[in-house]
């Protein structure tokens, strides 16, 4: 009102003609310079662009209850539940920082967005189903006053594991155990398979497990920025720039059983600002790890897991970048608008998109290290030989058969596949089981993994690991034509591949919200919240989260799933 | 494929009063619309002052709460009367009818419920007819226990989307007829998860405005439910049947009761 009270009086109304009047003709130049002059006050105002000191508005608040580090799905996840769970409006004040303003290289945004209950953790299934309840109300829970309804885009469409002979008993219990907690998925025989998707082939199955309901995929972008709408009406501050330190200070203590531990407490997080030296110290109360796979790099900054090994103080956070890849082909033949997400025994799996007969998929290389650790060193030397002969048998048969399958938007339509094929020697290494004449992803995890370093997409690896497999699954596969390919960042989980939720040990004001190792996407809803109870309650309340805390890695206990194979 | 339709149609079409509802839902569906209108005072308000948007907030809470109480369903109604009474019940309170084996279609009439229905307790229903009611994914769990239900009806529901329709498998050994014209909030997404329904021989899916690709999406979903007829809207009218057909087909369907 008074900006507005000013602005009249200042308008050409008043003061502009009544000096205009007073020297008229004089200088041509007084009507710009009353403009100018207008400008200024204006700027000087509250409110106004100009201040006498230096600007700092792009540099995050000086103190903030609260700084999440990392500002995807988890992270915004966890602001989400605490300014919703907190006593009074605005008692917390959260900073989410957030080193990628455009989320380009964010693994929320990368992912293929499914959503399943086929766990066999007790935990990850109850994650999930308190998720779909978050996600089937988003509207409800994230609902933002005059703002458009969200459209989440969520394909029911459900998850078909398949299992070989030796997975079925696991399987069996897997199912059994998802039961108990309410997921509805049912059993089938390769027999049912067949009657219900025509275009399997059922050869190796025994077993499978299909999700009736709450399993699907959907848009993640859609939820990161509904929960960044939201959670921007609650009053969370958003800041784009770089954590590069912590300030803490630490407290020696002594067990009871005269067990020396240092404590620390961070006090202030250094935010770097993007493309500058220019950083912002912010004195916190508590420090939320969600930097995804790379919240072991934000571990160590806290100095965590600097120790001696096999103490408390030496265990790191076992979480680090691993680079999978997502392919997306055509395919005229493919399956149909009742195709499921399907998860082949040999790791490959693949999912409709959209109506256009495309279809999106790809390949874990080493989800399983238990299973894959039959064959090491002198095993893989010996079955050298035969990985020649079973690798290049499939895919000669596929091209044989369907030289149309060469056309590759990727690659120079020049490449003859087929004579390189030949030509290349087996490499040493090479991902051959002993005993079983197909080739197998779980081997060899050091050398299967890609470098993380970029995202690059190496199109071999389609035609050499995810091709043969659904070709194999899906026999209208083996014509098709790659449309398009991306890759994206796991914050894997080297120790048991699930999450990390809870606070630190040690450093006692570190909450952890990470390492879910590829499923964080559909469990962000629920860990949120845990953490926000974990936060402000001091303990877990909708969902017991504890075997997913720090301590299971220096204690050894693994939380690991029984995969499928 | 059209022959046994009519002898199936056990829900009598009733188009006069879908229409209208159907264009004023899609209007409240399509995101662009809120943002071309007029700014209400209340939104101008909401922008300068908090509490008239906590005020707001609150209100548009009120109004969920509001379809969510709507939805319970009864447990007294479900132990005492069984599952079939408890789902007439839901029904007739939202404004929709039953028809229970062997009986005439129920109907909600200005007295309130008539007393019949609670004798009928062992009786099954075999159709239902929600045209246009505020069922919502928890209120689907009173129609989910009529394991003998035929026909039903859900044409131009607010709140039926593609969750509930990924629920609808539990009736796949029943159900033989289903309408889903006019709903705003289903789309291509939610169809693609009726392939359960295999003994289905009529569905309707005309009229969604959420569904991107109409054409496609019915050759589609008759390609996944072979034994269907699929009933699309105008744009598939001249595909699948003659004009003079379609008009003869809808003027010989039964009055409702």
């Amino acid at each position: 009102m008074l900006r507005r009270a000013l602005r009249l009086g200042l308008g050409p109304g008043l003061l502009g003609r009544g000096l205009g009047a007073h020297r008229e003709g004089s200088t041509l130049d007084w009507h710009g310079k009353v403009s100018e002059i207008k400008k200024k006050i204006q700027s000087v105002l509250p409110g106004g662009a100009w201040s006498p000191l230096c600007d700092t508005s792009h540099l995050p608040p000086e103190h903030s209850d609260v700084v999440i580090v990392g500002g995807g799905v988890l992270g915004l996840s966890v602001a989400y539940w605490l300014k919703r769970l907190e006593k009074r409006q605005g008692a917390i004040r959260v900073l989410v920082v957030e080193r990628d303003h455009t989320y380009s290289q964010a693994s929320t945004v990368l992912s293929v967005g499914g959503i399943r209950q086929q766990f066999s953790l007790p935990e990850n299934i109850q994650l999930s189903l308190f998720s779909v309840e978050f996600l089937r109300n988003i509207n409800e829970y994230l609902a933002v006053v005059d703002d458009p309804p969200l459209d989440l885009q969520f394909n029911p469409s459900g998850y078909l594991f398949l299992a070989s002979e030796e997975g079925a008993t696991i399987m069996e219990n897997n199912v059994k155990v998802q039961r108990q907690e309410g997921a509805k998925v049912c059993l089938m025989s390769p027999e049912q398979l067949r009657k219900k998707f025509p275009w399997m082939n059922t050869e190796g199955v025994a077993l499978a497990s299909y999700g009736l309901e709450n399993e699907g995929w959907f848009d993640p972008w859609c939820l990161l920025q509904g929960l960044r709408r939201k959670v921007q009406s609650m009053g969370v501050l958003f800041c784009h720039g770089e954590v590069t330190r912590f300030v803490s200070s630490s407290n020696h203590m002594e067990t009871a059983i005269g067990e020396k531990v240092t404590l620390k407490r961070i006090h202030e997080v250094h935010v770097k600002v993007d493309h500058s030296q220019e950083y912002q110290p912010v004195e916190c109360a508590i420090v939320v790890n969600a930097a995804g796979a790379w919240s072991g790099r934000i571990a160590e900054l806290a100095g965590i897991g600097k120790g001696p090994s096999g103490t408390l103080q030496g265990t790191k956070l076992p979480v680090e970048p691993r680079k999978r890849y997502v392919y997306l082909w055509h395919c005229p033949q493919g399956p149909g608008l009742e195709a499921p997400l399907v998860a082949d025994p040999s790791g490959a799996y693949f999912r409709r998109e959209g109506l256009g007969n495309n279809y999106l998929g790809g390949c874990s290389p080493a989800e399983v290290s238990s299973v894959g650790s039959g064959c090491r060193g002198e095993d893989r030397d010996r079955v050298s030989l035969s990985s020649q002969a079973s690798l290049a048998g499939p895919v000669l048969v596929l091209m044989s058969r369907s030289p149309l399958a060469l056309t590759w938007g990727l690659l120079p339509p020049s490449t003859t596949y087929q004579a390189d094929r030949l030509k290349r020697p087996a490499r040493p290494g090479s991902d051959v089981c002993p005993g079983q004449r197909k080739p197998c992803p779980h081997l060899c995890p050091q050398e299967e993994e890609p470098d993380p370093g970029n995202l690059e997409v190496d199109h071999d690896f389609f035609q050499e690991k995810v091709w043969p497999h659904l070709a194999q699954r899906v026999p209208a596969f083996e014509t098709l034509k790659v449309r398009r390919a991306w890759a994206g960042y796991y914050d894997y989980n080297t120790f048991d591949q699930n999450g990390v939720v809870g606070p630190h040990p040690l450093v006692v004001n570190m909450y952890f919200a990470t390492g879910f190792s590829g499923h964080g996407l559909q469990q962000a809803p629920a860990v949120g919240r845990a953490v926000a109870e974990m936060m402000l309650e001091g303990h877990f309340q909708t969902i017991n989260l504890s075997p997913f805390l720090f301590s299971r890695f220096y204690l050894g206990e693994k939380a690991q799933e029984h995969c499928i194979i | 494929m059209a022959a046994p339709g009519a002898s199936l149609r056990l829900v009598a079409p009733v188009w006069n009063r879908g229409t209208s509802g159907i264009r004023g839902l899609s209007r409240s569906v399509d995101p662009e619309g809120s943002q071309r209108k007029g700014r209400t005072l209340l939104q101008f308000l909401a922008d300068h002052f908090y509490d008239v948007e906590a005020v707001r907030e609150y209100l548009l809470q009120k109004q969920v709460l509001k379809v969510l109480r709507k939805n319970r369903s009864s447990t007294y109604i479900k132990e005492r009367y069984g599952p079939y009474v408890a789902g007439a019940y839901f029904i007739l309170k939202q404004g929709g009818a039953v028809k229970f084996q062997d009986k005439e279609w129920m109907r909600p009439n200005g007295r309130g419920l008539s007393g019949e229905l609670w004798k009928l307790r062992e009786v099954p229903i075999e159709a239902v007819d929600a045209s246009g009611c505020a069922i919502t994914y928890q209120g689907l769990d009173n129609l989910l226990a009529l394991k003998e239900l035929q026909s039903l009806s859900l044409q131009c529901c607010p709140h039926v989307d593609d969750w509930c329709l990924s629920r609808l498998y539990q009736l796949a050994n029943s159900l033989r007829e289903l309408s889903l014209a006019g709903c705003p909030r289903i789309s291509e997404r939610g169809l693609a998860c009726l392939h359960h329904l295999q003994n289905l021989r009529r569905l309707d899916i005309s009229h969604l405005p959420a569904v991107s690709n109409p054409g496609l999406t019915q050759i589609l979903v008759e390609e996944m439910l072979p034994n269907c007829e699929v009933l699309g809207a105008d744009w598939a009218q001249g595909l699948k049947l003659g004009p003079e057909e379609q008009s003869r087909d809808t003027a010989s369907s039964p009055i409702p009761a």
